[in-house]
């Protein structure tokens, strides 16, 4: 696991034991997509969060906000320091990201299937309006239960929206409820190019996320691990909404030292 | 021009005027659009009937900086798409339209799935969504035009009824059409033709109001010498009670309510007779106005 990742685990996990809230196995899910979509793939600026032309990240399943906020802040948009007063009344920073508060987030989120209509909608937009942005939009596999996820796929591939990713996090916390079967035979009925990758392998991640894009939106189906660096939390759906404790935290980023 | 020629039209003419505007139809409303496909390819989609998913895409083509108009039934708009509204565009902080058909019970025939009076009173309740209730096709027209791209999400619900007479309606603010001193009615939209009707011979004030939210308190405040207000509304009654009872606060007043009942219609028929029962004609209306002039 590279330092830099570990670092921000270390920042995550302490910024939930801080607020003693968070959804940290979630987080730890994303964290290695996030890093490489702004580390190595979208064009952004940090010191210009409204640039026209930018590339778009929407995060749809928002309560993984803490890896979202820890690439943001490790990218420049905001000091590091503000992962520390997270969750507290007044904070830039909570359990969801607002878009209003939070320098280079582009949508609330929170409500699950409700990211990625919104990011059909800027790839459409931005065709329409001839910028060349491109859009990437994560996803829980859970939040594919949503029927919203659904329709927006269908509008996704109506559109031949090519500017659009759609990353999902495949990392079946939620198959206990309801299995989701072939997903990428879904994605792929649906009209998307699907493909699938390893969720933590940097250069595989970066491959994919920078392939030109094809005649159909493109669809990566990110296999994952629900807290992944904590052996404690890794899978384990206990973890799933809950801070750890000092004794836990110190073991935790012991173990991710 | 009725309202859904007057929406049609406006549209189309600001299609051209800006190319920020974009049009989702929810597989309604096409015909009427039919110019706007041809003359503006991508900009007028027939997007299919998937509303929740396609008020998720209005807001992302309006964080994409454009302003989008949405079609559809007003049920499917406001209760189907409830949380899209609240979220996408509300908690968001982006602009967008709303243009409902459909209104309480202008599909009379078809059953309570198609009936909407319930759609003020909930909109009512997203912090920052604007509710427009013109009166009659022109003024649609000039009170679209007026907020369309203002930057905040504005519903606007046309009606198949509308009043005969066209007022010189502003965004925002109430039109005093009469004033007496024994109450003052406050018409919405389409309900002025039967408080018109009602009014006849009586000593009252009549405000008219086309926008719902924002609401023009200090019209009423000062056109309220009675502290009697009969409001009337064409959906279920009472939505704007506490907006009433803030603008006159701290004096002491009577209000009395010509609205639907929360309950459903279960009849079918004509938009009309529903009205009759529900005492929203100008019978029912002069019956409330009556009743509460002679209230102590």
């Amino acid at each position: 696991m590279p330092e830099v990742i570990r670092h921000m685990k270390r920042a995550i996990l302490r910024a939930a034991a801080n607020a003693g809230e968070g959804h940290v196995p979630s987080a730890f899910s994303v964290l290695d997509i996030l890093w490489v979509l702004y580390s190595q793939v979208l064009r952004h600026d940090p010191a210009n969060p409204g640039w026209e032309e930018r590339d778009r990240f929407v995060l749809s399943k928002g309560h993984a906000s803490l890896a979202l906020y820890a690439v943001l802040a490790r990218q420049g948009y905001f000091p590091e320091a503000e992962l520390e007063r997270f969750g507290s009344f007044g904070a830039m920073l909570g359990g969801h990201p607002c878009r209003l508060k939070v320098p280079g987030v582009e949508c609330s989120a929170g409500s699950l299937g409700h990211g990625l209509p919104m990011a059909v909608g800027l790839a459409l937009g931005l065709r329409l309006r001839g910028m060349p942005g491109r859009v990437f939009a994560l996803i829980g596999d859970g939040e594919a239960n949503e029927g919203s996820v659904w329709e927006a796929l269908l509008l996704a591939a109506h559109h031949r929206l090519t500017n659009l990713c759609v990353i999902v996090d495949v990392n079946h916390s939620t198959d206990r409820a309801l299995d989701l079967g072939d997903l990428p035979g879904k994605f792929a009925a649906f009209g998307f190019n699907a493909q699938c990758v390893d969720g933590h392998d940097h250069q595989a991640l970066r491959e994919a996320l920078s392939q030109e894009p094809g005649d159909w939106p493109l669809a990566l189906l990110a296999q994952t691990v629900k807290g992944r660096g904590c052996s404690d939390m890794e899978n384990n759906p206990a973890w799933h909404h809950r801070a750890p404790k000092e004794q836990e935290l110190c073991a935790m980023l012991q173990e991710l030292a | 021009m009725n309202m859904r020629q007057a929406f049609a039209g406006t549209v189309l003419e600001l299609l051209a005027e800006d190319e920020r505007l974009a049009v989702l139809l929810c597989d309604i409303g096409v015909w009427g659009f039919r110019q706007g496909f041809a003359d503006h390819p991508g900009r007028v989609l027939n997007i299919g009937i998937l509303e929740q998913a396609t008020m998720g895409v209005a807001a992302g083509m309006s964080a994409a900086g454009l302003v989008p108009v949405v079609h559809s039934i007003a049920p499917f708009i406001v209760e189907r798409a409830f949380e899209q509204l609240k979220i996408d565009f509300c908690y968001q902080g982006l602009g967008g339209n709303f243009v409902s058909v459909g209104a309480s019970h202008d599909y009379a025939a078809l059953g309570c799935t198609h009936h909407c009076p319930g759609d003020v009173g909930a909109l009512k309740n997203l912090p920052g969504m604007e509710i427009v209730l013109p009166g009659c096709g022109e003024e649609f027209a000039s009170l679209f035009r007026q907020a369309y791209a203002n930057g905040h999400p504005t519903y606007f619900r046309l009606s198949e009824t509308g009043n005969g007479a066209t007022q010189p309606v502003e965004f925002g603010r109430m039109l005093v059409l009469r004033r007496g001193g024994k109450a003052t009615v406050l018409a919405l939209g389409p309900m002025l033709e039967p408080a018109l009707a009602a009014c006849e011979g009586q000593d009252v004030t009549l405000l008219y109001a086309t926008t719902v939210v924002p609401f023009d308190a200090a019209t009423l405040a000062a056109n309220c010498p009675s502290g009697k207000v009969l409001l009337c509304e064409p959906y279920f009654g009472g939505a704007l009670a506490p907006d009433i009872l803030k603008a006159l606060y701290p004096r002491p007043v009577l209000v009395d309510f010509a609205g639907q009942d929360t309950d459903f219609s279960r009849n079918y028929g004509k938009a009309r007779e529903h009205d009759a029962i529900l005492g929203l004609d100008a019978d029912g209306i002069r019956q409330r106005l009556v009743r509460l002039i002679h209230a102590q």
